[in-house]
Parts: structure tokens; C-alpha cells; sequence
């Protein structure tokens, strides 16, 4: 017997402006399904980053602040400090959470802020053109390494997830990625868990997921995935890393 | 219960936010203001208050910018260098009209500079550091004493305004201790409904704390509000002290603690009979540019002194300049202008025709 | 059987529903939507098992389907 398959509750039946085959869009759905699922969406804020997810409040039904460019988890620690009955998550670009934001993420794992943060990680930079992101892999070419990223130069793609499994804070640390059926189906499982594992109050965690971004990776929606597949999670492991 | 204690300046404006109802406090390590931070983490947080000391003065504003939003008073407080970090972030509350409250306690500049009092980030605070067209509400206390009462206003003014408010102190009102007035069982006022605020939507539609609007006329409409609400506050906010000034031939218009210099050099110079008073601003946005306007027309010449290259100089000029002659003397860098460099100055430009 | 419904107008076209349709029964429609592109179609409605993954991939929910 088939499943209903509909738009969440949570999630505005409105279009939204990413591009075609952009992961955020499946992304923002999954989110508002596992708000809904929990039943929580009245109790949910959601902090916003500065880049494609910038105006994220545009497409869910539940309160929202928008946090300046890489200080997400600054404004999300303050919300939860002076709130700790309500579900606070960031939902940040790899620009904004592990470049400007560096030390806001480290300091707010340090501190086990028990906050729920999602991590879109399609290594670049969209909003703005394609500009190299931390996550940018060696030798691939963006805006701003036309001839490929140059790690003597432009240094390794940032690690920044395996680098928060380090800090005690921390509760629990996934990557998964949205290029296949079943890796949007963990994807939903981890994001799920990270919500649970701030309501039950376990503290930071973490869902770091791959993001196809066709317009600024040069391919189709589906050889984004592919590229996701082949190339990106080869260096970005995919699993559950704490 | 009235009650009267020796305290530093630093630790009154902690003990102000206290009884003003703060309930959030972030502030990162920096001289002169130490024991400001110091003291929200043991008596702030003893009252209940949440104290966070975080991993920079730009992060402390970003989480003074959640806490506002969750519709609780909030306040961080810093000095100069930390106060440049957190321009962007001030800008950010200003856009998106929630309260605030930030301390300054100046320190000589540019750069590291040093911990030595100054007044020269002036401009920073009321020509708006950060970009856009903003204001914070700036208040330049002279005292101890001042700078609890002005905290306490700060808190009041965030609320009212739904504005950023900024307390303009320095390293020697930080540092120094006076006795301190107030009133025992005072409880913290009831801050006023914010419905705006992000509590969870329920039984409401979302709400949004945000500065951007990816539609045309939006930000454009949000600085036609944000001129109206400065507007308001400068027609109904303006605060300053005046002494001395009804038959004075010259007036020196200081604030905070170059005041205090400057008013003694008055007195003396008062009793040997010479006609000079004293204008002090205490708010230095909204500037108190009708009052010094006035001022011009029968005190013909007006002596800024600051301790800065001079800054607050060029709003007394833009005031006072048409029909008065505006002197400036400074010094900066943690160079403190004394009562005698400041008695000559006085001097100097009394015998000056015109 | 399941009932699909695909909304054309808001279809920006990724057609990664199309790649991972597991029976092949999604399509480029023939005419074009107001955004200007082909949107995706299904072929046959009766083929179509509900498994949703066409759901789980449109990056614009622009797929619903009802079970039995």
C-alpha cells in the first residue's frame, strides 16, 4: 500500500528562488517534515545564514532570526541560554559555519551548547557566484580558482566536522548527503536524531550534508549527484563520525 | 531602603543592569573594563542573570542580538577595540529595530593604543560605526553615580525605542570609585509587550527578527521607519547640564569625564569674576543641537574640549558655529587635558576680540 | 494504485525525479510552463507504484502523491 507523499505542514506552499536541482530545497522539506513529525513546529527557531539560505524564513512556518554572516551560532547559544524549553537550530552554508563562522562553531561545540546545527556543505560559495568555499575540494574550479583550487595556495578542503568529533562538547557528529533516495532517507534519520538529541537535552549536534549546487558545479542536477557520489563524498566521508 | 556604597564606576553600571532587569550579559576580557565583565559573572549571575564570557566581542554582540530577539533585556559591554568588532553586529540590531543595550569605556587609540582613558571614538558612537544609516542612542555620563542612573535609562530607552542604546564611558569613570545612591528594593520595571519577539509561533503567525528584504522597496520603507523613530528620540530625548551660562562670555561645552576637568576650571575662574560657564552634553545622539543653537545667540564664544583630536567639536560648530566662535582644545592618546591647560585656554580665548 | 500529481507550473525542471523514477515513468513534458522550461510528467499514471522516491528527490515539492 502506497504512502501519502505531501508537502509538510511546516514548509510554506510557496516557490522558492533556489535553482533547479538545488539540495536546499529537498533539505528545507526534510527539515519541515521532522518539525512536524515531532510536533514541535510552535516551539521551533530557526537561525538563518547569510548566503543561499539566507531568506530560509521565507519557506518555514515557524519563528526565525536572521544572524549576520557566520554568527549564527552566536545568535542560536543566546536563544537557547534564554530559552532552553524551546527547539533552536542554525541551518548554515559551509561559508558561513566553517569560514567567517569558524570560531563561532568551534567555541559554541566547545561550550556543548545543546543546539541542533545543520550543515549544508555543497563546496562553494552560491549566493554570491560561486566563489571557493573551505569545502572547495583541490583542483576544483570555481569563481575564484579558475585553475582549480591550489592547496599550496588555497590550502585542503576543511575538515571541520571531523574536527568538532574532537571537542568533548560535542554529542554527535553525521554527514550524509542528498545526491540518492536512500541518502535523503538518512539524511531525514540523522537530522531527526540531532532534533531528538537536543529535546532529550544530549547537547551539540551536528548533520553535515552534501548538497548538490548544479549552477555553480557546471552540471546537471543529476551529475551534481553523481559528482556527490563519486568525487565529493570520497573526501567528505559519509557516516556517523560521533 | 535608600542605600549609599563605594563603587567603581564599571562595577555601578553592572549593578544598574541588575536592578534594570538585564537578564543576559556576554562580554569578553578587555581593559579598562574588566570589572564590569567581572562583575556580571558573580553578582549578574547570582541574581539569575546568564552570563556567557564568549570567544570574541563580535560573537558577545551576535548573542546579545539572539537573547534581544527572544524578547529579554540584554547588554555587553566592551571597550574600543572590542567596540570595532562589534560595529557590524550593532548595525544588524539597528536594522532590525530590537533594543539593546552596549557599554563603552573608552581607551586611547587608533589601534591597540592603550588602556589609558580617551574620548575618541565619539564619531564611532554617534555618526554610527558600522554601515547604513543608523543611530544608537549615546549617553555620556560624568560620574559613578551617572553612570548607574544613565544604565539603568539606557535599558528604558532600548525598550522604548526598540533601539541599540550606548554608554559612553571612559577608562577613568570606569576605574573610579565614588559613592553610589539608590534605592534598595527597587524592583526592575516591567519592560514593555514584544510581540515581536521569537518565542514559538504559537497561536501566532511566525515572526522574523531580520534586517534583509530581497524585495525592491522593503529596505527602503525600513530606513523611512528607522528616520522616524530618530526623530522621535531627538525631539523627546535630549538630555544636558548647563551652569554658569546665563551672562558668560564664553562657554566650554565638554562631556564625561573631561567635564568634570573642565567645571573646575570654570568655578575658579568663575569666582575671580571672569563670565564663563559650562554646557555638558549627556546625550550625545540625540545632540543636543537646539540647546547650543540658543546658546550661540547670546554666548558668543563657545571652547569644546575633548579628550580627542576633537570630534564632538564639529557637531558644537554645525550648532553654534553661525553666530558664535568655536575654539577647540584636546588631547588624545591617553593624554588627559588638566584644569590649568585648560584655565589658559579659557583665557587665551576670552582676550581674543573676536 | 497510486493517484501522482505532478505541479507543471512550479516545475523548474532538474529532472532528477525523471533519473531516479525506478520504472521510468516520469517524462520531459511537451509544452512549456510559465518559468519558460519543459516540465517533468509522468508517462503512463497507472504504472506508477507510489514508492515516492520522485517525492524524496524534487528539490520543489512539486510531486504529491496519495496512497490506496
Amino acid at each position: 500500500m502506497a504512502k501519502n507523499y505531501k508537502r509538510p505542514e511546516s514548509l510554506v506552499d510557496v516557490a522558492t528562488h533556489y535553482c533547479a536541482g538545488c539540495g536546499h530545497g529537498i533539505l528545507h522539506r526534510i527539515v519541515a517534515e521532522v518539525i512536524d513529525e515531532l510536533g514541535v513546529r510552535e516551539k521551533t527557531i530557526a537561525i538563518a545564514p547569510v548566503g543561499c539560505a539566507v531568506s530560509a524564513y521565507d519557506y518555514w512556518q515557524f519563528d526565525c532570526a536572521e544572524a549576520a554572516h557566520g554568527r549564527a551560532l552566536a545568535v542560536a547559544t543566546a536563544i537557547k541560554r534564554v530559552q532552553p524549553d524551546k527547539v533552536v537550530f542554525t541551518y548554515q552554508g559551509d561559508g558561513d559555519l566553517a569560514a567567517i563562522g569558524t570560531a563561532e562553531t568551534i567555541h559554541a561545540a566547545n561550550r556543548g551548547e545543546n543546539l541542533t546545527v545543520i550543515f549544508v556543505n555543497n563546496a562553494v560559495y552560491g549566493m554570491t557566484g560561486g566563489q571557493m568555499a573551505p569545502t572547495t575540494l583541490a583542483d576544483q574550479k570555481t569563481a575564484t580558482t579558475p585553475a582549480g583550487r591550489d592547496v599550496k595556495k588555497e590550502g585542503f578542503p576543511l575538515k571541520i566536522s571531523e574536527m568538532l568529533v574532537l571537542l568533548d562538547g560535542v554529542y554527535s557528529v553525521e554527514r550524509t548527503s542528498l545526491s540518492t533516495p536512500a541518502g535523503v532517507l538518512v539524511t531525514k534519520k540523522a537530522i531527526k536524531g540531532a532534533f531528538e538529541n537536543q529535546i532529550q537535552g544530549k547537547g551539540f549536534s551536528i548533520v553535515e550534508v552534501l548538497s548538490m549546487c548544479p549552477t555553480y558545479w557546471d552540471k546537471s542536477p543529476a551529475d551534481s549527484a553523481r559528482w556527490i557520489e563519486e568525487v565529493l563524498s570520497q573526501y567528505f566521508k559519509l557516516g556517523k563520525l560521533k | 531602603m535608600k542605600r549609599k556604597i563605594l563603587i567603581s564606576g564599571n562595577e555601578a553600571m553592572g549593578e544598574a543592569a541588575i536592578r534594570a532587569g538585564c537578564r543576559f550579559y556576554a562580554g569578553y576580557p578587555i581593559t579598562p573594563q574588566n570589572e564590569l565583565t567581572a562583575y556580571m559573572a558573580n553578582a549578574f549571575q547570582k541574581a539569575g542573570g546568564i552570563f556567557i564570557q564568549p570567544e570574541s566581542e563580535l560573537a558577545a554582540i551576535s548573542m546579545v542580538y539572539g537573547a534581544s530577539a527572544s524578547g529579554v533585556r540584554a547588554m555587553t559591554s566592551s571597550s574600543s577595540p572590542g567596540i570595532s568588532l562589534k560595529q557590524e553586529g550593532i548595525s544588524y540590531i539597528s536594522g532590525a529595530h530590537i533594543p539593546a543595550v552596549i557599554i563603552n569605556v573608552m581607551r586611547a587609540g587608533p589601534g591597540l593604543g592603550n588602556i589609558w582613558p580617551a574620548q575618541s571614538d565619539y564619531f564611532q558612537a554617534v555618526k554610527g560605526g558600522g554601515h547604513g544609516d543608523y543611530h544608537m542612542i549615546v549617553l555620556a555620563p560624568g560620574s559613578v553615580q551617572e553612570s548607574f542612573d544613565l544604565t539603568k535609562l539606557a535599558f528604558d530607552l532600548a525598550d522604548k525605542y526598540r533601539i541599540a542604546s550606548m554608554i559612553l564611558s571612559d577608562g577613568i569613570l570606569g576605574q573610579i570609585m565614588e559613592a553610589l545612591e539608590f534605592d534598595d528594593e527597587s524592583k526592575p520595571p516591567q519592560p514593555p509587550e514584544k510581540p515581536w519577539a521569537l518565542t514559538g509561533a504559537k497561536d501566532r503567525k511566525p515572526n522574523i527578527v531580520r534586517s534583509l528584504s530581497m524585495k525592491r522597496d522593503e529596505v527602503e520603507k525600513n530606513n523611512l521607519l528607522l528616520q522616524k523613530k530618530y526623530r522621535r528620540i531627538e525631539s523627546a530625548e535630549v538630555r544636558f547640564e548647563a551652569s554658569g551660562l546665563k551672562d558668560a562670555a564664553l562657554a566650554v561645552v565638554a562631556y564625561g569625564s573631561m567635564s568634570r576637568i573642565a567645571k573646575s576650571a570654570v568655578e575658579s575662574l568663575r569666582k575671580q569674576g571672569k563670565k564663563v560657564g559650562i554646557f555638558r552634553p549627556i546625550t550625545l545622539w540625540p545632540f543636543p543641537k537646539k540647546q547650543l543653537e540658543k546658546l550661540s545667540g547670546k554666548t558668543k564664544k563657545i571652547l569644546v574640549v575633548e579628550m580627542s583630536c576633537g570630534q564632538m567639536v564639529e557637531d558644537v560648530r554645525l550648532a553654534a558655529a553661525k553666530s558664535a566662535t568655536v575654539g577647540f582644545y584636546g588631547r588624545s592618546g591617553g593624554g588627559i587635558p588638566t584644569e590649568k591647560q585648560v584655565t589658559r585656554e579659557i583665557l587665551k580665548m576670552l582676550a581674543q576680540k573676536r | 494504485m497510486a493517484k501522482i500529481k505532478i505541479n507543471k507550473k512550479r516545475c523548474k525542471g532538474c529532472q532528477l525525479c525523471i533519473v531516479y523514477c525506478p520504472k521510468k515513468n516520469i517524462k520531459v513534458a511537451k509544452d512549456l510552463n510559465e518559468l519558460g522550461i519543459f516540465p517533468a510528467e509522468i508517462h503512463a499514471e497507472e504504472e506508477c507504484t507510489g514508492c515516492g522516491i520522485c517525492f524524496l528527490m524534487c528539490p520543489d515539492v512539486c510531486i504529491e502523491i496519495e496512497g490506496e
